[in-house]
């Protein structure tokens, strides 16, 4: 299948989806005034990658501004993904925070508290 | 006193950074964030506080952006479709403040979330904003009920708000969200 590429923008993430090696990053900042939109053709590209998955699939959130629009969104993937970790692939999650930034390791707890897939939490001097 | 240099005395006397009064539009709302980076960048503002303030900013700009997009406001005077946002630094701290015109049905119901987050301490914001954030549904707007709770959850103080009766239909509804470092 194909991968999905899309480029950042001033209120939207760079995507790299990768169905050759399992590999599905989100990068940047997601501020979008609704982000439904947006996230739609993700959620869509996770259901067609469901059916075929790699044994191992890695989600590495590297954001450095979302807004709230965009954690419902996020959650949504999450919740997509939790399901496709019982088929047949292994979702691991590994969720970036620049140094001192609390209130995004906290939001990655968030979710962590919420979804029932494994997280690693790695903080970085800048994203 | 000329009117010009009256409106200017009092920006500098709040400590203006920015401010703004007119339509609030997508294109403008990525606008102000601009500005507002590269103003905290050009005073080496500490990033901790320049992400907080930012995400404030843009939780508080798309609350006035989702408000004023809101159908029932189309038939309405212009003016009552504006809004109002200044960012001022007092010291070391931000301020945030956003006025905008609102239904005054609609009133009862942005005071109770208002007061309920007022009264929550950092981990009942926490507990809160998880429950929402999980049990929650979406606008097809894309507002998920979620930005005053993180509003107050990132800024760590109490939210300041007003409700101004203009007249049976309409009040106006002002905030000010400090920033704490």
């Amino acid at each position: 299948m194909e991968n999905l590429i899309l480029e950042g923008s001033a209120k939207t993430p760079t995507v790299k989806f990768d169905a050759g090696n399992g590999v599905l990053e989100l990068k940047g900042r997601s501020i979008p005034e609704n982000s439904i939109e947006f996230y739609k053709p993700l959620n869509d590209w996770i259901d067609a990658y469901g059916t075929s998955p790699k044994p191992n699939t890695i989600v590495e959130i590297k954001l450095e501004y979302f807004n709230t629009s965009s954690s419902k969104c996020i959650l949504d993937l999450f919740k997509q993904l939790e399901k496709l970790n019982s088929g047949n692939t292994e979702v691991k999650v590994n969720w970036y925070f620049e140094e001192d930034d609390e209130d995004m390791e906290e939001a990655g707890e968030d979710y962590q508290a919420i979804i029932d897939l494994p997280f690693k939490m790695i903080e970085v001097e800048e994203i | 006193m000329n009117q010009v240099y009256e409106i200017y005395k009092k920006l500098e006397e709040r400590n203006v950074l920015l401010s703004f009064k007119g339509m609030i539009t997508s294109e403008l709302l990525t606008t102000i964030l601009q500005i507002m980076e590269s103003k905290m960048d050009h005073i080496d503002e500490n990033p901790k506080v320049k992400k907080k303030v930012f995400n404030i900013l843009v939780e508080c700009l798309q609350n006035l952006y989702h408000h004023i997009d809101q159908d029932d406001f189309v038939h309405v005077p212009a003016e009552e479709r504006s809004a109002l946002l200044m960012i001022a630094k007092i010291g070391d701290s931000y301020q945030i403040t956003t006025g905008n015109y609102m239904k005054a049905s609609d009133v009862p119901v942005l005071k109770e979330k208002l007061d309920l987050v007022n009264g929550m301490d950092k981990e009942e914001l926490k507990a809160y904003y998880k429950q929402v954030l999980s049990e929650g549904n979406m606008s097809s707007k894309g507002t998920a009920g979620l930005g005053m709770i993180d509003i107050a959850r990132k800024s760590g103080e109490k939210l300041e708000y007003e409700f101004l009766p203009i007249n049976d239909r309409t009040s106006f509804f002002s905030l000010t969200v400090k920033i704490a470092e």
